[in-house]
């Protein structure tokens, strides 16, 4: 949860480097763009790989995504 | 999925917390916290006394000095350096004594975790969700329309409001709700206050999000009407968000970044086309839309938008909002950081007193604080602190670094929209804000209005206002009320001196136009949609097929009567003769604090039924000031004998005129325009009365509740049971050593033990 641990490369170049991973970390991250990457990593940790309940294909979870959306509006503010 | 059933049953009074012993801490003990705060190095010492320092002297040449100019770096660093004292002194001291949240505690994210709603989410990211769910136009509008007072009463408004009553606000709401499973304030209203408080809660959110929208509708139609190259650019936000949604859906589902960055190239295309096309005979002509059939436009679109699924519209317009919000935001700081623009205005105008001012009537107290609401106090707040924020966050702590930080946040734009709107000549400013009814909407009017105001100082000449219009390519800024063509002339003003120079201003002016309109329309858009699902939610304990929300002829029907509440207030402001914005923004104000005043009131008897009776103060006095504001200003607004103040007196002054046979009146010009007045002074001031009543009932119910606690010494909560936590996050945007520490720990943890498995 901790984001993406900038490896330790030395150096100048190891800095840009790292800060540039995690500006793209965190852009895609307020974006909501790793939404189904979560999803993906809490399925796997609850659901055994044998178990009953199927993971939601990429596609699949940002349809019931946009349907949550619709039936639980969250408003904007002023 | 089922992940609810984790919560253990027939828990005990005091909850069992110890944690895994196979896990690194998941909390640090709160006296190393504590031992830590108190650990004063001499740098750190000489840190805080610099702030202080800082603080001190910008707010000396604020108040103090009051040269015949200051210059806007002193806005910028009385803000930050209070903000910083306010958020390392005064919310540590809210979280060590009133809320005392606990890192032991699993957070509803993790204990009802589903990988959709529930979800642990980095501090620093749910920062970013949660501010830009706070942030919309009301604190760039706002603080625009205060100006008139001068700078300071605003100035020192935002900044110690925020500290003491809409940082403290969003923080508990937030704690609170996420210490109930992410309970939204309705829902806790009823759990605190009762049925009656409860419902009339209810009946209040869903009227003020009617004026509230209605209001913010208005703003658009003010700033688009006539104005063909606005009309163009924000029309195509529409198919540019169409094509995103289809994009997503269909295409590359879930690349939000890619599509961010395509829908927002294709936005600064439409900004340019816009003066390109505006600048052609047939652009003119065909984008040139009057007020009232703009407005009809907003309100078929808000109907249409708001039964169309989110994915089409209303999600990847958001999207769009989001990077232009952050990023404007940023912008518009960095280049007031570089300008460091000269204000001229007074530190306190005439106005302030005489409470004749021609951008919004009504004198320092109570008008100053309903103006500015987002920004210093803003219950809407109330609404999100209590929607998808609290089911994201990770660990307890952090709600003050989201809540009290995200508030103060919103405070700093308030903050530059006001040193925005302060860059611009004094008479400019009164030309753009006066009602078309004291300027005739003419550039002579305009000057001889302005002139004849009598301001020390102003001196309007008829070339300054043809040549801004001319600069930031419209055809005329004359009675452009509303705040946002202001605050864009403001902008563009500053942002061309950083970049592009003035054959740029028409581009940065559109650009912030365009960055308002996006956002508006979003919350009009959204708030249509929640106030559908709290009218079906309410109807549907008469009706119960209306709780089925996927019942198509409920929801068109339910959406229609949202739509056409707005709309009916947004026709009553764009064809009110006297001007719209001014008689109806103190309403939109007088909402928002009062549903500030219902979400302290609910936070007042929750604090009080956890006992903690000397720390009540802490929610008393932020409540005890808004309800003194808003019943106060609603009092005038209702009861006040001056026309331009009291809407019954305004609407007795005009059927006294009609009775006696005069066919003009003020600034009404036929006795159409007369009935009219009637008729709007008529719904505002019922308005006023519905509103006050309501929030003196949630108050008095809350007043019930916390005197009721007192009495029973009750230790009665609605919290949801303790479970212990198996996660660890540090808790402020930078982690302290002690977090490090144990951030250390944890990291060493091979993956599969890291997240064990919750069932």
């Amino acid at each position: 949860m901790s984001g993406t641990q900038g490896a330790a490369v030395p150096g100048l170049t190891g800095v840009v480097r790292s800060a540039v991973a995690r500006l793209a970390w965190y852009i895609r991250a307020v974006s909501g763009e790793d939404a189904y990457d979560k999803y993906r990593a809490h399925h796997e940790s609850v659901h055994g790989p044998g178990e009953a309940e199927p993971m939601l294909t990429e596609r699949e979870f940002w349809r019931d995504r946009a349907d949550r959306q619709d039936s639980n509006p969250q408003g904007r503010c002023c | 999925m089922g992940a609810t059933s984790s919560i253990p049953q027939g828990a005990t009074d005091e909850p069992d917390l110890t944690q895994d012993p196979a896990l690194p801490p998941v909390a640090l003990d709160p006296t190393i916290h504590e031992a830590e705060e108190a650990h004063w190095t001499p740098l750190k010492i000489g840190i805080w006394v610099a702030i202080a320092l800082l603080g001190g002297l910008s707010w000396v040449m604020l108040a103090v000095v009051r040269g015949e100019t200051v210059n806007a770096i002193w806005f910028v660093f009385a803000a930050l350096c209070t903000y910083l004292i306010g958020y390392r002194f005064y919310s540590n001291y809210i979280q060590k004594h009133l809320l005392r949240p606990d890192d032991r505690r699993a957070t509803p994210a993790e204990y009802k975790a589903d990988g959709k709603d529930y979800a642990a989410t980095d501090r620093r990211v749910l920062f970013g969700h949660h501010f830009a769910a706070i942030a919309g136009a009301g604190p760039l509008v706002g603080p625009v329309l205060a100006a008139q007072m001068g700078y300071l009463p605003g100035t020192i408004w935002i900044i110690v409001g925020v500290v003491f009553a809409g940082a403290v606000q969003d923080y508990l709401v937030l704690f609170f709700s996420m210490r109930r499973g992410g309970r939204s304030l309705g829902q806790m209203a009823r759990d605190e206050l009762g049925r009656v408080g409860g419902t009339a809660a209810l009946i209040a959110t869903l009227t003020i999000m009617v004026i509230i929208v209605a209001i913010l509708a208005l703003v658009v139609v003010n700033a688009l009407a006539e104005s063909a190259w606005g009309v163009f650019s924000v029309g195509m936000t529409i198919p540019i968000a169409l094509f995103m949604g289809c994009y997503l859906r269909f295409f590359r589902p879930g690349k939000v970044t890619e599509i961010s960055i395509i829908g927002f190239v294709l936005l600064i295309a439409a900004i340019v086309g816009g003066g390109a096309i505006a600048g052609t005979e047939w652009g003119a002509a065909m984008f040139h839309v009057e007020k009232v059939p703009l407005a009809i436009g907003i309100i078929v679109y808000g109907f249409v938008a708001a039964i169309l699924p989110v994915w089409l519209l209303l999600a990847p317009r958001d999207y769009l909002s989001t990077f232009m919000k952050i990023g404007t935001i940023g912008m518009l700081a960095l280049a007031i950081v570089i300008v460091r623009p000269e204000i001229t205005v007074p530190a306190v105008s005439e106005f302030a007193t005489s409470g004749t001012g021609p951008v919004v009537s009504g004198a320092l107290f109570p008008f100053l604080f309903v103006t500015i609401a987002c920004g210093a106090l803003s219950g809407f707040h109330a609404l999100i602190a209590s929607g998808t924020t609290p089911k994201l966050i990770e660990k307890e702590r952090q709600t003050r670094f989201i809540g009290y930080g995200g508030m103060l946040m919103e405070s700093f734009v308030a903050i530059m929209a006001l040193v925005a709107a302060l860059s611009i000549d004094r008479g400019i400013y009164f030309a753009m804000n006066a009602s078309p009814a004291l300027t005739g909407g003419t550039v002579e009017g305009a000057v001889t209005f302005v002139n004849s105001l009598g301001l020390t100082g102003v001196n309007l000449t008829p070339d300054m206002l043809t040549q801004t219009a001319k600069d930031v390519g419209e055809a005329s800024i004359v009675s452009r009320t509303g705040g946002a063509p202001t605050l864009s002339v403001g902008l563009a003003h500053i942002m061309q001196q950083v970049a592009g120079g003035s054959g740029m201003m028409a581009f940065w002016y559109h650009f912030a136009i365009m960055f308002e309109a996006l956002f508006i329309l979003t919350a009009v858009d959204a708030g249509t949609r929640v106030a559908r699902f709290m009218l079906q939610d309410s109807l549907g304990n008469f009706f119960p097929k209306f709780k089925d929300t996927s019942w198509r002829t409920g929801a068109w029907l339910t959406t229609g009567i949202m739509v056409a509440a707005w709309g009916a207030v947004l026709v009553m402001g764009v064809t009110d003769p006297l001007g719209g914005i001014n008689t109806l923004f103190p309403l939109f104000g007088i909402a928002n604090q009062l549903l500030a005043a219902i979400a302290l009131a609910v936070c007042l008897a929750i604090v009080a039924k956890r006992g903690l009776f000397r720390y009540l103060w802490i929610v008393a006095v932020p409540l005890a000031f808004a309800a003194i504001v808003t019943i106060t200003a609603s009092i005038l607004k209702i009861f006040s004998s001056v026309p331009s103040v009291g809407y019954f007196a305004q609407n007795a002054a005009f059927s006294k005129a009609l009775a006696d046979g005069e066919t003009s009146f003020g600034t009404a010009t036929s006795v159409e325009a007369m009935e009219a007045v009637v008729r709007n002074t008529l719904v505002q001031g019922i308005l006023s009365i519905v509103f006050v009543t309501l929030a003196v009932i949630v108050i008095f119910t809350a007043l019930q509740a916390t005197w009721n606690a007192w009495k029973t010494h009750s230790n009665a909560t609605n919290e949801d049971l303790a479970v212990p936590s198996r996660i660890f996050a540090p808790s402020g945007i930078l982690a302290t050593p002690a977090e490090k520490a144990t951030q250390a720990l944890w990291d060493a943890l091979p993956s599969t033990k890291r997240k064990a498995r919750e069932h």
